[in-house]
């Protein structure tokens, strides 16, 4: 490969990354096929792979790629229509064949119309006839545009098993006729959330990734991040779309200051806040504004942005307006009770209000089947015991929540501090 | 990745016309997630620091293709993302200069 090929390829690779989601929903507008619209965006993408290291990148290359997948759409719908016209001659049924295309075609590179089939892209993605890791996974290769190599690498998973969860995922979405469409008003809320589920996964799996592990890992908060952002553009009116975006970005503002320089993680109280982002707190910052200027009660994106917002908000721990805190978890426990969500609020009581207060809420969890392998129920405990002098009883705790993690660096965290409480008994 | 884009003076003036593109293609760049933030420059004040002597100068400066007059903080998965906006931005704006680089830190 000559030096001029490889650089159009590398041009042509990162037009398809910033174009190929509103390629393939603009498609899937016209075809009403999302499977058959990644397969004919592929084309458009293999055509410029052909003719553009020969010809030069054209002037615009997104639109170039456009204008080829939709003359294909257009050649593959003519074909169907004369295929179903000798269909319909075979069945004496005369009926005039369209030999036009539809007036649809026209509004292919409106830029609206396409905003609005990348919204139905991103609902049809994350649509609840699919199991959650498909919704992932369709998600990262429709929307984020991620070779099924790199979602394998970002999960950890074999290519294979990836690939097959997306033809699987493509497959289910034809055979149950899932509608190209926005949800009607009724199912908007449920189909909203699992939307804005599934982005949150994709920020988590990617906040949790570790230092050393395949970079793929962590620009997963970047992407889930960076579609945050479209959607709050696509659906400006929604509240919990901006508190969504709101909670990624201060979290993502903290990723420079939650790893030690040797790799172990950080508990946010801990950090060195001068390493945590100022802009991504300000965007954070602003869309939780947004969230907070439309009607309606604080949903449990809203909430947690909040609680980030107070966070960020504070020069140190102790300055941390934690009484508040305090009340944001209670209203996200009582939106949707959760043990994990009472465990933080057991933190917050505990730092506006002492230990002691902490460790009777922490106590009111023990029984929680749904807390029983969870290592942050002893390391919480752990350390409210450790700061009340309980050295004896906190060294348990902390080996406890060590034996529970799989993640190593947090085990060598938390056996860190059961060794520094055995020494002090 | 972030990348800073700069513009430096002596371009074209800006018109009526410029700042309507202008305004569509920072309204595109927001819409797909990758501008971080953006802004115009004031002429501003050089400073020079030596040996421990700090001078301050208010600007006009001699060449104006020199000065940074705008800039653009973008966040892209690849300097090749980089560098196409790049090459889409200076087709809105037509002739002048800049720089795009690379901002240091977490990938």
């Amino acid at each position: 490969m000559t030096a001029e090929t490889a650089a159009a390829h590398r041009a042509i690779e990162a037009v398809w990354r910033l174009e190929s989601a509103r390629i393939i929903a603009g498609l899937a507008g016209l075809l009403r096929d999302v499977g058959l619209a990644e397969e004919l965006a592929q084309d458009a993408l293999v055509a410029a792979l052909e003719q553009w290291p020969a010809d030069g990148i054209p002037a615009n290359p997104g639109a170039w790629l456009m204008l080829t997948a939709r003359h294909r759409a257009i050649d593959r719908i003519r074909r169907n229509e004369r295929l179903a016209g000798k269909l319909n001659l075979l069945g004496r049924e005369l009926e005039p064949a369209q030999h036009e295309a539809p007036a649809e075609f026209d509004d292919v590179l409106d830029e609206g119309r396409i905003d609005d089939d990348l919204l139905r892209l991103m609902f049809i993605s994350c649509h609840p006839v699919l199991s959650t890791e498909a919704r992932i996974a369709l998600t990262l290769r429709l929307l984020g545009g991620l070779t099924t190599e790199e979602i394998a690498r970002a999960f950890l998973a074999a290519e294979p098993t990836i690939a097959k969860r997306i033809v699987r995922a493509k497959q289910t979405l034809a055979s149950r006729q899932v509608p190209f469409e926005v949800p009607s008003p009724a199912e908007r809320p449920g189909r909203l959330a699992s939307v804005l589920e599934v982005l949150y996964l994709v920020f988590n799996e990617g906040y949790s990734a570790m230092a050393g592990d395949d970079w793929m890992r962590p620009s997963l908060c970047n992407e889930a991040l960076r579609l945050g952002r479209v959607l709050a553009e696509l659906m400006p009116a929604e509240p919990e779309v901006h508190g969504l975006a709101a909670l990624m970005e201060i979290q993502a503002s903290r990723l420079a200051a939650r790893l030690s320089p040797d790799g172990l993680p950080v508990p946010l109280l801990e950090q060195n806040r001068g390493r945590w982002d100022q802009l991504l707190i300000r965007r954070g910052f602003t869309a939780l504004l947004r969230a907070q200027g439309l009607d309606g009660p604080p949903g449990p994106y809203v909430l947690q942005a909040a609680i980030a917002a107070c966070h960020a908000r504070a020069g140190d721990a102790a300055d941390t307006d934690w009484e508040q805190i305090e009340l944001l978890y209670r209203a996200l426990g009582a939106l949707a009770p959760s043990p994990v969500v009472e465990l933080n609020r057991a933190v917050a009581v505990a730092m506006a209000f002492g230990p002691e207060r902490g460790l009777e809420v922490v106590d009111g969890l023990a029984g929680e089947a749904a807390l029983a392998g969870y290592h942050h129920l002893p390391s919480v405990r752990g350390d409210l015991l450790a700061r009340l002098g309980r050295d004896g009883e906190a060294a348990d705790e902390f080996r406890r929540a060590a034996a529970l993690t799989r993640n190593i660096p947090e085990r060598t965290v938390l056996l860190r501090r059961a060794a520094e409480c055995e020494a002090r008994r | 990745m972030r990348f800073l884009m700069t513009v430096n003076g002596g371009g074209r003036p800006p018109d009526e016309q410029l700042y309507a593109e202008m305004g569509r293609f920072v309204e595109e760049l927001t819409r797909a997630g990758v501008l971080l933030a953006t802004g115009g420059l004031d002429r501003g004040t050089h400073v020079a620091a030596s040996g421990g002597n700090i001078t301050l100068t208010d600007g006009p400066f001699t060449e104006s293709k020199e000065v940074i007059v705008s800039f653009a903080l973008l966040e892209v998965r690849s300097k090749d993302e980089a560098l196409e906006l790049a090459r889409r931005f200076w087709k809105v704006v037509g002739d002048g200069e800049g720089d795009i680089r690379q901002v240091f830190g977490p990938e």
